[in-house]
């Protein structure tokens, strides 16, 4: 095994098993703390395809915007002064019968699909390209979600403080 | 384990994402953490883009994708918090099989 193949083990286990504590815990802050462990391991396994600027966007937009929104949704809409910080569960065998077999299909059709793989070298970083790219080919795709961010923030504010109208 | 780590492997963590996302997207009841399986789908989708933009010698388009994705989560997240904080003034909870009305 070379130190590849060692980190990349290392960070699979990372996400994988944060993943597993995400979605089997029962106490919501525990899911998002595993969460933000998740989010790492998949911003070092961008680092190992060789996507350092995705990376880097990952841990900023994810852990630094996403996860912090989640964990104030959390904490607006339990009673933390209470233990009821603990989501329900339904549907538990079910779902892992279904989802165990949906995993066994994927990893069936991942493993035996020949995939015609031709690597390319990896460049030392990616911002030039990417920011060629944004600016060239993908130039109205980056506008519209520009306008969409700015649409998404101001309706997001605007729904979250909906004045209580006074009808008499 | 033999084989070096190769495109299989990071389609293999992928596909194991996708399932934990669903499987949280099911059993869960409180919807902020049904979120937390929407966004675990999302980087799963992401690995893939990014390991088939390694692998596939497709340039850089992947990368690109991969980035959209990470910016349309960020509205999506912002949004749907805005409506679960509206649902929890509402109805004082966010267990999603209870709410099934779209207004007191």
């Amino acid at each position: 095994m070379t130190y590849f193949d060692v980190i990349f083990y290392l960070f699979a286990l990372i996400t994988i098993i944060s993943a597993v504590i995400v979605v089997t815990t029962k106490n919501i802050v525990y899911s998002a703390y595993s969460l933000l462990l998740t989010l790492f391991g998949i911003s070092g396994i961008y680092v190992l395809l060789g996507a350092d600027f995705l990376a880097v966007v990952q841990i900023m937009i994810y852990v630094g915007g996403i996860l912090i929104l989640l964990l104030f949704g959390v904490m607006l809409t339990n009673k933390i002064t209470s233990v009821d910080i603990r989501t329900g569960t339904v549907h538990l065998l079910p779902a892992a019968i279904g989802v165990g077999l949906l995993l066994g299909v994927l990893w069936a059709v991942m493993i035996w699909t020949n995939w015609k793989t031709q690597p390319g070298e990896i460049p030392i970083t990616t911002i030039k390209n990417l920011g060629n790219l944004l600016i060239t080919d993908y130039i109205l795709i980056f506008e519209l979600l520009a306008v969409l961010l700015l649409v998404a923030l101001i309706g997001a504010a605007s729904i979250a403080r909906r004045e209580e109208e006074k009808i008499d | 384990m033999t084989v070096n780590v190769g495109l299989t492997h990071f389609l293999i963590i992928s596909a194991i994402l996708f399932s934990l996302g669903i499987y949280g997207i099911i059993t869960r009841k409180n919807a902020v953490m049904v979120l937390m399986g929407i966004e675990l789908i999302l980087n799963s989708a992401n690995i893939n883009f990014v390991a088939f933009a390694r692998y596939g010698n497709f340039g850089f388009s992947g990368q690109i994708i991969a980035l959209f994705v990470i910016i349309l989560a960020a509205a999506e997240a912002a949004i749907a918090l805005a409506i679960v904080l509206n649902i929890y003034k509402t109805f004082s909870n966010v267990n999603v099989d209870e709410i099934d009305k779209l207004k007191e």
